[in-house]
């Protein structure tokens, strides 16, 4: 049963440059207590598409378009005081940097006081105590002392803790974090994500995981979407994204992975920059840097479609079945031959 | 803490030796002569020397700096004034509170302008309000005080008569020269030089907070606060404004010490006996002994308020706390 239900999401900015079309008809369907990941390079569009249908893009640049159900009911286009009861109470958010994401000057416990007290009609004692709880839920030693500290004497990997419990602390259905391991140290990182996980199974909440690291979604996605150039260009369940992806973009993300045992002295590369979203090639936004595009990908968007595996893994692409079948098994080959010639 | 406060002090003497210092070697370059302005019209070649020696203005500039700081350290005085022989200490007493009722007052107007409408215009960019503001910020900053000061005499105090043009009135009966006191004459009087410091300042003021305030509103912590469902009201009085005020603080604090060092123009163009005019006409007749006194208390001022900003700035940021 779907939790969160995404059909055709648009987002475009309004600037001095003209518009940006930020996030395209993106669809996608979360269900309760699964993990989504969202793969993509910086400017794919997909903090954006989160922004949106949680209403935190500024309404007077962007023209939103689309349709988000939430548990059943429309939220995107809602007033902005019935979009408060939903955002931090039932969908939570945490962000990349957890150094700049909490206020300088106000105390961590005010920040936590002050999430508790938004939704819930409690008193300022209780909501301390929810605060100090939460804080000992995340880990963090000494709970009943630090919530009267400032947010500079934390630590990175402590005030991510923190961002975690501001954002669980009401208990919400939904959580979307928006590359939060990002900013931290590799042990930090694997420190968050296990709470995470933890957290999750205590909460029994879905998850959508924004990040351009695939190893995380590994990890911790049940399913994935791959976003380019402010669309989904592949969508597929974990294991079979990994086993089997399905289109040019897709691959160089998979070889551009580094891994322990292999010897090769320079990680893959995908060729070329990010596309532009204010100028956007024409065709599959991906066909500047992809090495296999033809005239067809130049002139005509690919629709995201199934495959000859299923119709759950769906990709943008028009290169023929046998094609991409025979160039992704040789790719496969060079990947593996790395790996056994260290 | 403690060493904090050694370095405020060190620095405190250190810019009080610097700043008489340059007044007394400016007054030593200019070519005048106090003494023959201090004894009058009718004064006999031995008589000025008389007058030279007794102001010991015949002794060269180190031994008559020294003069003064021995007076100043050894007796607190700060010397008697070479045209009518009036201490400096009464005259400084005298004109201060003048100087600080304009001074403080002008604050409070232009703050209480500055502040609404920078924070409307930064919540509201490229509004009609905003450009507006702006509009009236660019006339703020080139025209003069001088000018403003007069529009206002003319046209409030003399074409409608609301207010008086000119003049000053003691605050607490009884203790100035003024002829006439009490609260409600003393604002009355003061009405036009505040808003005048008022048209001077809020200009700068709406732009500095204005900028601030845009800039803070696009903090990651603020995207946290909506993200928790605080509603917009909520983000600006508890997220935004304090961490928007910091720079404010500063500029305040500067400008408030500065000041009070002397308000020359708004104080000569509505007659206020402050340290502005006091200077001024001090100045014009070599009375050293005024101009160095007017000086420690603008230097006294500006270091005062420099402290106070500091103290602030640890009371309103809890990062700058830990450091000092």
């Amino acid at each position: 049963m779907a939790i969160l239900d995404v059909t055709d999401l648009t987002t475009r900015f309004r600037t001095d440059d003209g518009i940006v079309k930020a996030v395209s008809g993106v669809s996608f369907s979360l269900d309760k207590g699964k993990t989504l990941g969202v793969v993509g390079e910086s400017g794919s569009g997909k903090s954006v598409t989160f922004l949106t249908l949680m209403g935190l893009v500024d309404k007077r640049h962007a023209e939103v378009s689309g349709s988000v159900i939430f548990d059943g009911d429309e939220i995107l286009g809602l007033s902005s005081s019935r979009l408060r009861n939903i955002r931090g109470k039932r969908i939570g958010m945490i962000f990349q940097d957890p150094m700049t994401s909490l206020n300088p000057v106000k105390k961590i416990g005010w920040q936590l006081e002050e999430a508790v007290m938004l939704h819930n009609d409690v008193t300022k004692d209780e909501a301390r105590r929810r605060a100090i709880e939460i804080l000992k839920e995340v880990e963090i030693p000494k709970a009943d002392t630090r919530v009267d500290d400032y947010p500079h004497q934390f630590s990175g990997g402590m005030r991510q803790r923190v961002m975690i419990a501001m954002a669980l602390i009401n208990n919400p259905e939904v959580l979307i974090a928006d590359e939060p391991t990002t900013a931290l140290d590799v042990t930090t990182q694997a420190q968050i994500l296990r709470l995470m996980t933890k957290l999750q199974q205590d909460h029994e909440m879905a998850i959508v995981m924004i990040t351009h690291d695939l190893g995380v979604v590994a990890e911790l996605a049940d399913d994935v979407l791959v976003m380019y150039g402010g669309r989904v260009v592949e969508e597929a369940v974990v294991d079979d994204l990994f086993a089997k992806p399905e289109m040019p973009y897709t691959w160089g993300l998979l070889g551009s992975l580094p891994r322990l045992h292999v010897t090769s002295e320079r990680l893959e590369q995908i060729p070329g920059q990010p596309p532009s979203l204010l100028h956007p090639p024409r065709g599959c936004a991906f066909n500047p840097r992809c090495a296999y595009a033809f005239d067809r990908c130049r002139e005509e968007l690919p629709e995201l479609r199934a495959g000859a595996v299923g119709v759950d893994h769906r990709f943008r692409c028009h290169l023929a079945d046998e094609d991409r079948a025979r160039i992704w098994e040789a790719k496969k080959a060079t990947l593996e031959r790395e790996g056994s010639a260290a | 803490m403690v060493q904090f406060l050694i370095r405020r002090i060190f620095w405190a003497f250190f810019l009080f030796f610097v700043a008489t210092i340059i007044t007394y070697i400016i007054f030593f370059v200019i070519p005048s002569d106090p003494a023959k302005i201090a004894c009058g019209t009718h004064c006999t070649p031995e008589i000025i020397a008389h007058v030279r020696k007794s102001l010991h203005l015949d002794l060269p500039i180190y031994q008559q700096y020294w003069i003064f700081l021995w007076n100043l350290l050894r007796h607190g005085s700060l010397g008697y004034s070479f045209a009518n022989g009036a201490s400096v200490d009464s005259i400084i007493k005298q004109d201060a509170p003048v100087t600080a009722s304009l001074v403080f007052g002008g604050a409070i107007f232009w703050l209480s302008l500055s502040i609404p409408i920078g924070i409307l215009s930064a919540l509201r960019p490229r509004s009609v309000l905003d450009r507006g503001a702006m509009l009236f910020v660019l006339v703020g900053i080139s025209a003069p005080a001088v000018w403003i000061g007069l529009i206002l005499a003319y046209l409030v105090g003399f074409k409608l008569g609301w207010t008086p043009i000119a003049g000053y009135c003691n605050l607490i009966p009884g203790s100035g020269v003024a002829s006439c006191s009490g609260p409600a004459q003393w604002a009355y009087h003061l009405i036009l030089p505040w808003l005048t410091f008022m048209f001077l300042f809020a200009a700068l003021y709406v732009r500095l907070i204005r900028a601030n305030v845009m800039e803070t509103m696009s903090e990651d912590y603020v995207r946290t606060a909506r993200a928790k469902g605080a509603g917009s009201s909520r983000v600006l009085f508890q997220h935004v404004l304090r961490n928007s005020m910091l720079p404010v603080v500063t500029i305040l604090g500067m400008d408030i010490g500065l000041a009070l060092g002397g308000a020359v123009f708004t104080e000569t163009v509505f007659n206020l006996r402050g340290l502005g005019q006091e200077l001024i006409s001090a100045a014009g007749r070599d009375d050293l002994p005024v101009v160095v006194g007017v000086v420690v208390f603008a230097t006294v001022a500006v270091i005062i308020f420099n402290f106070i900003v500091d103290v602030a700035y640890a009371w309103l940021d809890p990062r700058i706390r830990l450091t000092t």
